[in-house]
């Protein structure tokens, strides 16, 4: 594991002084990032209720979500408006910056009862793919646990009603959640992940 | 942040620097950089973190006559009463753990070729970069009869605080059935959608409380920023267009350029007729921050041009102006574009007196706007410096939230902008 994080920031290295050169004229992954902080917090550290948290994203899953917003493939409010700003070189050098910040959880309300069925039932559904809780960014698969609930009832929202698209493997573990729980199991899911903190 | 790694691995590697500027540091005050900065609000407090945050061997002082500071932003909600004027108050604490030096003085003077800024307390200080960030000053002579001594009576409520308790209280106090007037004020001027959403948020506190009630808008333009949204969301909840309409909305080619208030008769004077309000809020045409032309920074319009890389003032050496005072167009005037500038010329800044060139800027700006509890639209842009030097928004970016957008989308857009706001307020002041 830390072996596994050495030579990636290794290659991180090489990669930010190889596209150095040839980025001339594009401005630095901290001056494109800070513009985000007005939304997102500091460091990309949010302070909620609703906008998530982009510290410690995933480097890849970072990439797809903002060619996603880019092209309108997922809906947003905002974000569509906000990626068309930036090249696909920019938003490789944002996804290094949020990847190698840290994920801060803050405090947050929840329902413990909901919260302890949704630990099971995200051991059951959803574990494989976000691992340790949903703790995790190395399943390229989004940071589920300490993330804002009003932003995952929102994405919940968007992928059960079809409106964001999901992975086929992920889309039968939801599907036989909701057949199994209903919306009530979304609820729960949501709890135990707004309970890490 | 590779700032500070720099520095850290420097004085690691070489370690009798690290001895010196750790055992005797009174020794390296006379190597060390002074930026002083003019005005604890958005702009100010934010440019004054950054430049710690990049590089903490920087001395900042900030100097702002006021302990607390009131955001403009979410005032609105104040007066629809969806927050406390509590909730938008912030103070100075989180910038003294970054090592802000807080000064609670009015600058008085600037001088660009001695370096030095004055304070009405007597002293003065010298700095090698000043940054001026003083908000907005207003054109009281632009209306016959107004002035700054009727502000009690007649508030703006454009500078949030006393100012925004003032004017909730006359409408709190108004009979149901009472007019309150705003007069909106002519381009340019600070927050573009802010009197649309004043309205907004007022119609809503009528609608629940005083529904017999009407808003006013005597207007000097033709048009207004999100001009469909906010009138499509009138319609839907204040009866806009319709003869009950709570909301009335007068441009200035159809007679909605004010010229006189009489404060006595409570009664505005436009070319067209006469208005009697209960509450009158005059929204009063805007320039440069009063010390802008203390100290010779603006221009025959009355606002600061720039060199829109750095900030620093065309006019004079090493003095940087920010916010709503400086010339950013196509940046409109609005605190998230102060945030922004703010980083764009700290870096610059910090970047100067590392002996670098200054780095390539990226800029965002969005306004949010909350019709009601339920219902908010936004307009974003992100920017970026063009060939000739100036800023430019970056085709195909921005623009404003979808007049088809659904009613669960402008809900979310209602969460967003709370975010936004908490947000925002801990990237400047926490
Ligand atoms: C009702 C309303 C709603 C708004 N809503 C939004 C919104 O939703 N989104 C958004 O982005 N923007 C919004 N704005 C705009 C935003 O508030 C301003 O654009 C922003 O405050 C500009 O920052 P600034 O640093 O230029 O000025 P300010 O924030 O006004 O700060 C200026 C500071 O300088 C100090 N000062 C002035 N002169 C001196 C001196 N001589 N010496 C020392 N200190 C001095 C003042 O005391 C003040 O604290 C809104 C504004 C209003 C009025
Ligand atoms: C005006 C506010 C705003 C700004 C500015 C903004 N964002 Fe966002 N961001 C949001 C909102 C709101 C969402 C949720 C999706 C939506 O409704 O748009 C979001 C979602 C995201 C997500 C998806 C997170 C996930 O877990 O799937 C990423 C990534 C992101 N933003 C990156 C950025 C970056 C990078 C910037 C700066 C270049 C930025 N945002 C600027 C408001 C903003
Ligand atoms: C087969 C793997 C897999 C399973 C099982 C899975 N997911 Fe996912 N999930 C992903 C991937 C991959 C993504 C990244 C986005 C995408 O590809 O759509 C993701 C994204 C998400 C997101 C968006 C994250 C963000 O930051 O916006 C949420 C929320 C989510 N999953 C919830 C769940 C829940 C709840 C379950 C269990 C019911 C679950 N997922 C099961 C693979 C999976």
């Amino acid at each position: 594991m830390k072996q596994k994080n050495i030579i990636k920031n290794c290659l991180l290295l090489v990669f930010s002084m190889a596209s150095g050169v040839s980025l001339a004229g594009t401005p630095s992954a901290s001056m494109l990032a800070d513009t985000c902080a007005g939304c997102h917090g500091t460091n990309g550290i949010s302070n909620g209720p609703a906008t998530p948290t982009i510290a410690g994203i995933s480097n890849d899953y970072f990439i797809e979500v903002m060619e996603q917003f880019k092209a309108a493939e997922i809906p947003s409010t905002i974000m569509s408006r906000i990626a068309k700003g930036y090249t696909e070189d920019e938003i490789k050098l944002m996804a290094r910056h949020f990847s190698g910040m840290k994920f801060k959880r803050k405090p947050q309300q929840f329902d413990s009862k909901k919260a302890a069925l949704g630990k099971k039932l995200h051991k059951k559904y959803c574990e494989k793919c976000h691992e340790d809780g949903g703790r995790k960014s190395d399943d390229d698969a989004g940071i589920l646990a300490g993330q804002w609930a009003a932003y995952l009832q929102n994405t919940l929202q968007d992928y059960t009603s079809g409106d964001r698209e999901m992975q086929k493997k992920m889309k039968k573990k939801v599907d036989s959640l909701q057949k199994d729980h209903g919306n009530d199991g979304l609820d729960a899911l949501i709890n135990f992940y707004a309970s890490q903190q | 942040m590779s700032k500070l790694n720099r520095r850290n691995f420097l004085s690691l590697t070489s370690g009798a620097l690290a001895a010196t500027s750790l055992g005797f540091p009174m020794l390296s005050l006379a190597g060390t950089k002074r930026v002083v900065i003019v005005g604890g609000g958005i702009g100010g407090a934010t440019a004054a973190k950054y430049i710690r945050m990049a590089d903490s061997s920087i001395n900042v002082t900030l100097i702002e006559p006021n302990k607390n500071y009131y955001t403009c932003f979410m005032s609105n909600e104040v007066l629809g009463g969806g927050r406390d004027l509590d909730s938008i108050k912030f103070g100075y604490a989180g910038l003294k753990k970054h090592g802000v030096d807080v000064v609670h003085d009015l600058v008085t003077g600037i001088d660009p070729v001695a370096r030095k800024v004055s304070i009405k307390s007597g002293s003065s200080m010298s700095y090698d970069a000043c940054i001026v960030s003083p908000g907005v000053d207003f054109r009281w002579e632009a209306i016959e009869g107004h002035s700054e001594a009727v502000i009690d009576k007649v508030p703006h409520a454009w500078k949030a605080g006393p100012q925004t308790a003032i004017l909730k209280k006359q409408i709190m106090a108004m009979r149901d059935g009472g007019t309150v007037a705003i007069v909106a004020p002519p381009n340019p001027f600070r927050c573009p959608p802010g009197p649309y959403e004043r309205a907004s948020q007022i119609a809503w506190y009528l609608k629940n409380h005083k529904p017999k009630s009407k808003i006013i808008i005597l207007d000097n333009k033709p048009k207004f920023s999100k001009m469909g949204l906010f009138t499509a969301g009138w319609e839907k909840y204040y009866g806009f267009n319709s003869s009950n309409s709570m909301i009335e909305w007068v441009s200035g080619d159809a007679g909605g350029k004010v010229a006189s208030l009489d404060v006595a008769k409570m009664s505005l004077s436009t070319d067209a007729a006469d208005f009697k309000a209960d509450v009158i809020n005059i929204i009063p045409a805007q320039k440069a921050g009063k010390i802008a032309f203390t100290a010779g920074l603006v221009n025959e319009g009355g606002w600061c041009p720039v060199n829109q890389r750095t900030f620093e003032s065309s006019n004079h050496k090493d003095i940087y102006v920010i916010g709503d005072s400086s010339v950013a167009a196509p940046l409109p005037k609005s605190g998230y574009s102060a945030n922004s500038e703010a980083k764009v010329c700290a870096a610059a800044i910090v970047a100067k007196l590392n002996g670098k060139d200054s780095p390539e800027p990226s800029l965002v700006n969005t306004c949010y706007s909350i019709i009601m509890p339920d219902d908010a639209i936004s307009v974003a842009m992100v920017y970026r410096m063009g060939k000739d030097g100036k800023i430019m928004k970056i085709e195909g970016s921005g623009g404003l939230t979808p007049a088809d957008s659904s009613a669960a989308m402008r809900k979310r857009e209602v969460g967003y902008a709370h975010s936004w706001f908490n947000n925002i307020t801990d990237d400047i002041f926490g």
